[in-house]
């Protein structure tokens, strides 16, 4: 097709002058991280991690939780680990910790405290209790969701979040520590919770294991459990979980009786 | 009431001391239904599963026998790779605590479940997808898989039977999307958690495009029981489309809420007056049956059954079975303004209705709730939810199109009383006499 303008820059009628040939110059390649910041035991669990599944690349949400237990929270050292160890483009890891929430993409608290917010636990208290949590913390200017009260990982720092359904409605209002449950809450009861974390103390949640901090909690989820047989045993079911298997006890509701011996349909004939 | 108001299938184990142990799960006759399972024939626990009835637990209420028999099987073609099991234990949906409370509790039922379908649909690899922020229950589910490797039900040669199992417990990172089956099938190959094009289905293109079973918990942990009690033992609870109990979650303005196992078809009258009625006897307005995914319900639907066909044709849907309750101080736009941030948030993005639909409603219903609404926003809203509903990749955008269309359907005077301009009312003629002598 030929220009009806002859060569002519369209706007100014002057003659199209070629825009100066750029060329392209590589730049040195990404150095390699510096300090070795995942130690060998780390490399030997990522590969753990990746000997569990049939296919190596599902090892990479566990991985990732990995990573925040060494590092507190996903680098882009933590990103090149990841990829490294599968076999992936860093784009591609890249992709994946920032599409999920407890990734987190800064540096934060010893603990995380998550306060729910969705509509149940908000009309319960749930949002008094995430406002007056913030004001608390912030010391005059309220923190914000996923800021960090004290130096991150100091002892007693602690980072807030307003969480989505945390699957405890019954239990409303809900604020987790670590992803362990404390129930029940009132702003009051709240207010003495995070007073406790940032003196250096440990309350025990209402249900879960006696409380650790949030790394802690990170190494559990990837998979790697120090002493299972005593963390599993904590604190055991609520009031309201059984309400239902206790009224029915009281009442001498069990339920259909099941026979002595239920017999099997025949192996049905293939058509 | 009935003389069985409650059916503690389930959780009547939950009461035991330590019920999360494997001795208090064998006490209970636990781990009784692997042994019979493990005699049969494949085919006969299909069809087992199949007679009872059972439907997923989950939300949608599939035949849980009729998807075990769609794993293709034998040697040629897909029925030749590798099957899987897949347990969707990301409870996420507002209201839903159910599964989290089993896993804690009773998770031997879940892990026994899983080994006895792994052995209908011939798998020998299962996943529990656990929600990460159920760190307790990651605990407890992992604690009794190794119990169970302990004891030679799981591993290879499963009590001397032939059969090999490994199961892995897999914690997810957050995304609400994960509940969504293909979804969370992506995020177990270590993707970002994105829902798949329907077809392929799982059944023959699932886990690593190899034929897999995704089911919940509480379908799988009542596997078990319908082993050792027969379908027919199962029939006895429930109504004929929908059989079995069902765990009830009671949660908000309820003077006792918690965890009711009851039969399918139950009423909210019934479970309100097991659970000590509304609390301090303010009169209920609004309540969810399953979860804020399915339509609001009002003290009208008080007598409807609530099992799949009662919920549908009262206009919602079962769901879950999460009984959100609110009473008469709640506002219908504010608590579907705050369902709507839910949704906003949790969009995965793969899709242009949910992703802006849900980001632009939010907008709106914010605007409103600020008393800066204006009645034609109303009409905007059912509008944007209408190019939603039925137009999304997934069902995350019929879901959240849901507390929008029935709040207004039920309460449109409560969002119009929300409007900036209100409309002129006539003027009684007293007033226009007051208005004069102040002049």
């Amino acid at each position: 097709m030929t220009s009806s303008t002859g060569g002519l820059n369209p706007e100014t009628y002057e003659p199209a002058v070629a825009p100066v040939e750029q060329t392209y110059t590589p730049e040195a390649r990404e150095p390699l991280p510096g300090p070795v910041v995942f130690d060998e035991l780390t490399r030997q669990r990522a590969k753990e991690l990746m000997s569990r599944y049939p296919q190596s690349r599902s090892a990479l949400l566990p991985m990732l939780h990995l990573v925040q237990s060494v590092q507190g929270y996903v680098s882009q050292d933590g990103i090149r680990f990841c990829a490294e160890q599968l076999g992936l483009a860093t784009a591609e890891v890249s992709a994946v910790a920032t599409f999920y929430t407890m990734y987190k993409r800064r540096p934060g608290g010893e603990h995380l405290v998550s306060v729910c917010t969705n509509t149940l636990c908000a009309a319960l208290g749930g949002d008094d209790i995430y406002k007056s949590v913030c004001e608390k913390l912030g010391n005059g200017s309220p923190l914000k969701h996923e800021q960090t009260a004290g130096e991150p990982g100091s002892p007693g720092s602690i980072t807030i979040e307003h969480a989505e359904c945390l699957a405890a409605c019954d239990l409303a209002p809900v604020i987790q520590v670590n992803y362990e449950y404390f129930d029940k809450q009132t702003v009051e009861s709240a207010g003495e919770l995070v007073d406790a974390l940032r003196r250096g103390e440990k309350p025990n949640p209402t249900r879960g294991a006696p409380l650790t901090d949030w790394r802690t909690a990170e190494l559990e989820i990837a998979g790697f459990h120090d002493d299972l047989a005593s963390t599993a045993e904590g604190v055991s079911a609520a009031e309201e979980t059984l309400v239902g298997a206790r009224l029915a006890e009281t009442s001498g509701w069990h339920g259909p009786a099941k026979p002595e011996r239920a017999a099997l349909p025949d192996v049905p004939e293939k058509k | 009431m009935t003389q069985q108001a409650l059916t503690p299938v389930l959780t009547g184990r939950w009461t035991a001391a330590r019920s999360w142990s494997r001795e208090a799960y064998e006490q209970a006759d636990g781990y009784k239904a692997l042994r019979t399972a493990l005699e049969a024939h494949p085919d006969q626990l299909i069809q087992l599963v199949k007679d009872s009835g059972l439907r997923g637990r989950g939300g949608a209420g599939f035949p849980t026998g009729m998807k075990w028999s769609f794993i293709p099987q034998g040697g040629t073609g897909a029925g030749a790779k590798p099957h899987y099991l897949v347990i969707n234990a990301d409870e996420g949906e507002p209201g839903t605590c159910k599964d989290i409370p089993l896993m804690m509790a009773d998770p031997h039922s879940l892990v026994e479940g899983c080994i006895i379908t792994s052995y209908a649909i011939r798998a020998n690899f299962c996943a529990i997808y656990i929600r990460g922020e159920a760190l307790h229950c990651i605990r407890r589910v992992q604690n009794a898989v190794n119990e169970a490797y302990a004891a030679g039900y799981l591993g290879k040669d499963i009590l001397g039977k032939g059969f090999d199992l490994d199961i892995v417990v897999h914690a997810g990172a957050g995304a609400y999307i994960c509940g969504e089956e293909t979804a969370l099938l992506d995020s177990l190959e270590g993707r970002r958690g994105q829902p798949r094009l329907k077809p392929p289905f799982p059944a023959t293109s699932g886990l690593y495009s190899a034929p897999t079973v995704v089911n919940n918990v509480e379908t799988i942990a009542t596997v078990p029981d319908i082993v050792r009690g027969g379908s027919d033992w199962f029939r006895e609870m429930g109504s004929e489309k929908s059989p079995g109990p069902k765990i009830y979650s009671l949660s908000g303005h309820v003077t006792n809420p918690g965890q009711y196992e009851a039969p399918l078809g139950t009423t909210l009258r019934q479970l309100l007056e097991l659970a000590g009625g509304m609390k301090d006897g303010i009169p209920l307005k609004f309540w969810t049956p399953g979860g804020s995914s399915t339509p609001l319900l009002t003290a009208e639907h008080l007598d409807v059954p609530l099992d799949f066909e009662g919920a549908a044709a009262a206009g919602s849907m079962l769901g879950t079975t999460a009984v959100m309750i609110f009473n008469e101080t709640v506002s219908v736009p504010w608590a579907v303004m705050k369902w709507t941030e839910f949704y906003k948030h949790e969009s995965c993005g793969k899709c242009t209705p949910c992703r802006e639909g849900c980001y632009w409603l939010l907008q709106v219903l914010q605007r409103m709730v600020a008393g800066q609404g204006t009645e034609s926003d109303i009409d905007t809203m059912l509008d944007v939810c209408d190019n939603i509903l039925g137009r999304s990749f997934c069902a995350l955008g019929d879901g959240a199109v849901s507390p929008i269309t029935s709040g207004i359907k039920y309460f449109r005077q409560e969002f119009l009383d929300l409007c900036a301009d209100q409309p002129k009312v006539a003027r009684p003629e007293q007033l226009d006499d007051l208005v004069g002598a102040r002049a």
